[in-house]
């Protein structure tokens, strides 16, 4: 599914450069839920950022479904994304002025879909997540949870192989967060590919694989016992 | 390729983008709005005027000069100054063979006389006249005809009145033709009755009798009181003017630079200097409206550069979500040339008001200021042309902004 090598990348801070990835080794089969932690600059949320397409490494290889991922146009990149990914952030980036339906619609606009099936197709993400009542509703008019859901469906909508979570849980509170991952591995249960960065332990052991980056690189690479989400619900 | 613009949505996010930022949006499209009304309003007026002045000057060559003789201020050839200078039938005929340019001559006598009609009388001008006169002052007759030939070759007594002489003389909706008037206690049968002009030069009120009736009663032999000429479109009247004014000197021994044997109104010069004012009006309107016009876009492309700011976190979801630089750069441009057109034609609808109630105020009756103050359709588009191309032109600036930042940063804004 996603295999990456000797990934490296370091920003510019003024006249020096800080590498934040040194050399990452990475493999991901289809079906899996892995986890990435570490403390705040191991280098996680660039990982995923790369992983994501909205940054690019400075070198190593990354294949995304048999498809090497290099010196990507803004244009081309933009098209694999709407193709192959789903993003799910932690403040869930709606756009406010839309509502629910529209918000997942959305990037099925971006893949030229008619207006009728598009809405029927978010119509049913939307079901799925359990909120087709709050369809017409704004996302200032929906509680932390339901927005996450919304955010969910839209990373669904456009069917990718695989959703990128960035910290999903971080800005709701702890029942809040049982119930969207649980949601999330249900997806995972349905086959979706999942990859998720967190820095929170019981998050992370809901879970089917930790990976623990420290300083750039991957210190420890385990498969976990998955703990079911729906015991803490 | 322009398959969006059909598309509901692209207008969707146009709508709700600028719902969102209603006050601000309009606060902007006051810009062009300003400028589209002032080209609209200012033209409309100026091409109001010009339609007035030409309404004045419609019936009247306006590429005309009138010369009258005087008293010599120069001695010359013997003669002393003071010398009364008469003009003569032959003068011009020497004139219209001798200088170039002239497309009509026309040589008039004037004169006072009683005028009497059953129990009213008056002092009216008399005029004798060649039928050539109605070619240069265009007669708008109500009743009859003018002057023709056969009255000059046969020294006919017959008159033809101006609109507020049969007035004074005759019942409201009498018919005067056929009728007799008395001038000096010789009768006359009235022949023709026109309307009165907005602009006369001379007198308004006048009999008009044929030339050689005029020379036979009154005794003028060959004189005649002054001449009126017109010019060729494409001669200058100014140097028919002078070079009429040399010759006559010439034939009637005056020194050539007495001004003051011959004066004269050069009626061209007068009213160019009337088009001019009218063609730097007009001018000064394409200015001052453009410039505003720039202005107000240059506002939109302002409003669009912070709304694109505000909006960097919102163009980055949707370009993780897949939307290409071009999806986004589009949309913006779309947005900018939305704004501008809708400001533009707003503009034109209310500058269209502003022209209507112009009409309105000072548009009516016969002695209006401004007569069918309006613009062309031409203008309206090339108007609507120019916010177009500005609008694309601007809104780029906002949508390479908005796209030079990468999706990544885009999205750590808060």
């Amino acid at each position: 599914m996603l295999q990456i090598s000797q990934l490296h990348k370091s920003y510019p801070i003024g006249d020096s450069s800080l590498h934040v990835l040194k050399g990452i080794d990475l493999s991901v089969e289809e079906g899996e839920m892995v986890a990435i932690m570490g403390s705040s600059g191991s280098g996680k949320s660039t990982l995923l950022n790369i992983i994501g397409m909205l940054d690019e490494a400075d070198s190593g290889d990354y294949i995304l479904d048999g498809l090497k991922i290099k010196d990507l146009t803004e244009k081309k990149a933009a098209v694999y994304r709407n193709k192959f990914l789903g993003f799910i952030f932690q403040s869930f980036n709606l756009i406010n002025y839309k509502n629910a339906l529209e918000n997942v619609a959305l990037p099925l606009y971006y893949q030229g879909m008619k207006r009728k099936e598009r809405q029927e197709l978010a119509m049913y993400h939307l079901e799925k997540v359990g909120l087709a009542n709050w369809a017409h509703h704004l996302p200032k008019e929906l509680s932390g949870g339901q927005k996450q859901r919304v955010a969910i469906a839209r990373a669904l909508a456009a069917n990718p192989k695989l959703l990128l979570a960035d910290e999903p849980t971080g800005a709701l509170d702890t029942v809040t967060s049982h119930e969207i991952m649980a949601f999330i591995q249900q997806l995972n249960d349905e086959g979706k590919t999942i990859l998720m960065v967190t820095h929170e332990e019981d998050i992370a052991n809901m879970c089917k694989r930790i990976v623990r980056l420290r300083d750039g690189v991957i210190i420890e690479d385990t498969k976990v016992e998955q703990v079911r989400a729906e015991q803490h619900v | 390729m322009f398959k969006f613009l059909f598309d509901r949505d692209t207008w969707q996010e146009v709508f709700d983008s600028f719902n969102k930022n209603k006050l601000r949006s309009i606060l902007t499209m006051v810009g062009v709005w300003w400028g589209i009304l002032l080209l609209i309003g200012l033209l409309g007026s100026a091409r109001g005027l010009e339609n007035a002045f030409n309404r004045l000057f419609g019936d009247l060559a306006t590429n005309s000069v009138f010369i009258w003789s005087g008293n010599t201020s120069k001695p010359f050839k013997g003669f002393q100054e003071g010398r009364r200078v008469k003009l003569t039938l032959s003068d011009a005929k020497k004139v219209e063979e001798n200088v170039e340019g002239i497309e009509f001559l026309v040589p008039r006598n004037q004169t006072q006389s009683e005028v009497t009609r059953n129990f009213l009388s008056g002092t009216f001008q008399i005029s004798g006249d060649y039928p050539l006169l109605d070619k240069v002052q265009k007669k708008k007759l109500i009743y009859g005809r003018f002057l023709n030939e056969n009255d000059i070759d046969n020294n006919k007594k017959v008159a033809v009145l101006s609109e507020d002489i049969y007035q004074q003389l005759f019942d409201k909706d009498e018919d005067p033709v056929g009728q007799y008037v008395q001038i000096n206690n010789i009768n006359y049968t009235v022949i023709g009755m026109y309307e009165a002009g907005q602009i006369n030069i001379g007198s308004s009120s006048e009999i008009h009798i044929p030339f050689t009736t005029f020379q036979q009663v009154y005794n003028q032999g060959d004189q005649i009181a002054w001449m009126m000429i017109t010019g060729k479109p494409e001669y200058d009247i100014a140097q028919i003017d002078k070079d009429t004014k040399l010759l006559l000197r010439n034939l009637n021994n005056v020194h050539p630079d007495d001004q003051r044997a011959f004066g004269g109104f050069n009626l061209g010069t007068e009213f160019s200097r009337l088009t001019g004012f009218l063609i730097g009006m007009q001018f000064l309107t394409w200015f001052v409206g453009i410039a505003t016009l720039i202005a107000g876009v240059f506002a939109i492309g302002n409003i669009l550069l912070i709304t694109v700011r505000e909006r960097t976190k919102e163009i980055g979801v949707r370009r993780a979500l897949g939307a290409t630089p071009f999806e986004i750069k589009r949309q913006i441009v779309v947005e900018a040339v939305f704004l501008t057109l809708l400001a533009g034609i707003f503009g034109i609808i209310t500058g269209g008001w502003i022209l209507i109630g112009l009409d309105a105020a000072f548009g009516q009756g016969d002695s209006a200021v401004i007569v069918n103050a309006s613009v062309s359709i031409a203008v309206v588009f090339i108007a609507i042309t120019i916010l177009t191309i500005l609008g694309t032109l601007i809104g780029l600036i906002p949508a390479f902004r908005a796209t030079s930042i990468k999706p990544i940063e885009a999205l750590r804004e808060e």
